[in-house]
């Protein structure tokens, strides 16, 4: 099998997929939900049930509130307790609905059996804006971390054309196996996801890329694919961040992306392999974006695995699961380590772009003091975008945003590999983000 | 002989008529193209600090000098970082007496929870200013709304008016340096600085907390937090206490400076500065 790659940077990071071939664990859902209305990138949801409203699992919590914002619903049956802000994993406010159930609600919801609402037949007869229509229905968001509304990605502009799907399977993020292990356990579903997918877009042929390091999810991937004839499964060198939307066209069809363009402008879709089982759960089952898998990980996490985890469960609740103790001076991290968030508050909720929790004991956890940069061009070297952070980093560091612009801070994929490459830990991407957030 | 001294003599005479042509070309042009500007402009500009702070309203410096004299003197603007002598100086330029004085604004900070009153809630690591903090999480003190202590608004201060305290690890502002320019209240990200107008004997009142969070879970973060409850609102007899989203603000136009609502606040959330040490302890 041929080994691609992306043309431009990297870094070959330490993989330490220690929850690497972990079955999948399925987490009961919790007493308390707390369902953040801002779970995906646009509006944040707005809220369709007041307190003290019954819901029932599944039930719609909260409708998109335009055209880039997604549908939310009801992990569990409960009783909303109230809607407004709570403490977020990053220690500020967020918006969200909190949904109480009792033991008998807990039975209910667990007895409750998932119900065909569609057979593969009719599932192919569908129509593409009848997929699209009912992917924005469940509340489908990318689940490769970015949060997009599925929806929207599937339905290509006027005068432009997807001819090829690419799905994601990655997974380039140290640590993170969650995708991994859905392609081991799910391949079958995911694919069909792919196909309904494909069609919504109008795309002639789909093409997964899977990273190496996950030989066993490749090979059941490829052997899967084998009923799919306009699916094609391709092996990827292992580099990060290969799983970047732009990284992984390139890696995939060779094709790039026009600078400041979508993919659809090099005729191509990127769907994630979560996203895609997610599609084919929502088209079949007819069950909304209310779980997902998340790794919960780290070199001294005891129990560490991939679990199934119903959307609005605490975070604390996960490690305890994982039966992980934070010490004083440990970091959690909500995500990958390149690309995930510091949590400052265990007790915050997952959402649907929690694709990992790792925790990081105090040994790796501080960042080193910067020194002066000795222009090495390292950062520039690894770039996935060919830009230069050492300069666009020290331009916004001193306010000068119009020459950073200039040379093209817009462009940056906030992947982090500048900062790791650093041999003088500079903060790079620090004034990047700084830069880049600035009118 | 001679050709020795052509080859000295010329090029010297050349150089030196071409001189003197270019001497007269620069006489004419000066007088043709000359620029009158008023005297005034530059005397007024050598009384004012030249920090281009911006805090008379106008671009700069300069700005207020060509002002000045478009107006025949410093009439209705006012530069709060001269000071009131070099203003009334200014207003001696142009043969009048006295400065017109201006409401001075300066600024305060909405944040009295300094390191003792809010405790560690996470170890931060990355550059040291605040607007890279903040946009990482909430910082590494209990408050969400409260100071993060990197000095943003110490940096951008052109007079060094305003500094960190080392031990409560707030901005302090030095009064008589500020002039109400704004940079610091733009440079906050958590838009704690706010302006306020001086008083008489610079004397004020406000409130020192932003937390917009329901009282229980203020009062958690930080013991000094305005926690909504509204005594200040009952007690001020002159309506001039409102809350809004959990926070009182006390609007400076209707404030008479009684500090009933400073005797009133359960936690101590409001503050004063400029009143005679004794009146303050009650």
């Amino acid at each position: 099998m041929k080994k691609l790659t992306f043309r431009r940077g990297g870094v070959r990071l330490p993989d330490s997929k220690l929850t690497a071939g972990k079955p999948i664990v399925e987490v009961e859902a919790p007493e308390v939900a707390v369902v953040a209305l801002g779970q995906h990138i646009g509006r944040p949801a707005r809220a369709v049930v007041s307190p003290g409203d019954r819901v029932a699992r599944y039930q719609l919590l909260a409708e998109a509130d335009g055209f880039i914002s997604a549908n939310i619903h009801s992990p569990v049956t409960g009783t909303v307790k109230s809607i407004g802000p709570v403490c977020g994993a990053n220690g500020y406010d967020i918006d969200a609905i909190i949904v109480e159930s009792t033991e008998e609600d807990r039975d209910s919801d667990r007895a409750m059996m998932p119900v065909r609402v569609r057979t593969d037949v009719e599932i192919a007869a569908m129509s593409p804006d009848e997929i699209r229509r009912a992917v924005r229905g469940c509340g489908i968001v990318g689940l490769g971390g970015a949060t997009f509304p599925t929806d929207v990605k599937l339905t290509v502009p006027e005068g432009k054309s997807a001819d090829v799907l690419i799905v994601n399977g990655a997974e380039c993020e140290p640590y993170l196996t969650s995708d991994h292990a859905l392609m081991l356990e799910s391949a079958e579903e995911i694919l069909k996801g792919v196909e309904a997918a494909r069609r919504a877009c109008g795309a002639a042929q789909a093409i997964v890329g899977i990273e190496e390091n996950k030989c066993d999810a490749l090979r059941r991937m490829a052997e899967a694919a084998g009923g799919y004839p306009a699916t094609e499964v391709v092996g990827l060198r292992e580099r990060y961040p290969q799983g970047g939307e732009k990284q992984l066209i390139n890696a995939v069809t060779g094709r790039e992306v026009p600078a400041g363009k979508l993919p659809i402008d090099a005729g191509a879709v990127v769907v994630n392999v979560g996203t895609a089982y997610a599609i084919w759960r929502g088209l079949a089952y007819g069950e909304p974006l209310v779980r997902r898998i998340v790794t919960v990980t780290g070199p001294d996490v005891e129990g560490r695995g991939n679990f199934r985890v119903w959307n609005g469960t605490a975070v604390a609740t996960l490690l305890e699961l994982a039966g992980a103790s934070a010490e004083q001076g440990s970091k959690l991290v909500l995500g990958g380590p390149m690309m995930g968030h510091a949590a400052i508050n265990p007790d915050a909720p997952t959402m649907k772009g929690t694709s990992g929790v790792l925790l990081l004991p105090p040994s790796m956890s501080g960042r080193l003091e910067p020194d002066a940069c000795v222009r090495c061009a390292r950062c520039v070297s690894v770039c996935p975008m060919g830009l230069e952070p050492y300069l666009i980093s020290t331009l916004c560091r001193f306010g000068r945003v119009k020459e950073a612009r200039e040379h093209s801070i817009a462009n940056c994929i906030e992947c982090g590999c500048c900062s790791y490459i650093c041999p003088s830990s500079r903060p790079l991407l620090d004034f990047i983000r700084l830069g880049k957030s600035k009118r | 002989m001679i050709y020795c001294i052509s080859e000295i003599v010329l090029p010297a005479a050349a150089l030196g008529v071409l001189g003197a042509l270019a001497a007269v070309l620069l006489c004419v042009v000066v007088k043709r193209f000359a620029v009158v500007e008023d005297d005034r402009i530059g005397m007024v500009e050598e009384l004012l600090p030249g920090a281009n702070c911006g805090a008379c309203g106008l671009l700069g410096c300069h700005d207020f000098a060509v002002e000045c004299v478009r107006r025949g003197g410093p009439e209705g603007i006012v530069c709060p970082g001269a000071g009131e002598e070099k203003m009334s100086q200014i207003a001696g330029i142009f043969g009048k007496d006295g400065a017109g004085k201006a409401a001075r604004n300066i600024a305060v900070v909405g944040c009295g929870g300094a390191y003792a009153h809010r405790f560690p809630a996470a170890i931060y690591s990355g550059p040291k200013l605040c607007r890279i903090e903040s946009r990482i999480g909430s910082g590494p003190m209990s408050c969400s709304y409260g100071c993060l202590g990197c000095g943003d608004c110490t940096s951008v201060c052109p007079f060094g008016a305003i500094r960190i305290d080392p031990v409560s690890r707030l901005p302090l502002v030095d009064e008589g340096g500020c002039t109400g320019c704004g940079k610091c209240v733009e440079a906050c990200p958590r838009n704690l600085i706010s302006l306020r107008p001086q008083g008489p004997k610079g004397r004020r009142v406000w409130v020192g907390c932003s937390n917009r969070q329901r009282g229980a879970v203020a009062r958690k973060g930080c013991s000094v937090a305005c926690i909504g409850c509204g005594k200040c609102v009952r007690t001020c007899p002159f309506d001039a206490v409102e809350v809004r989203d959990n926070l009182a603000v006390i609007d400076p136009a209707k404030c008479r400076l009684c500090r009933k609502c400073v005797a009133a606040c359960p936690t101590g959330a409001i503050m004063t500065s400029n009143f005679p040490a004794a009146l303050s302890n009650q």
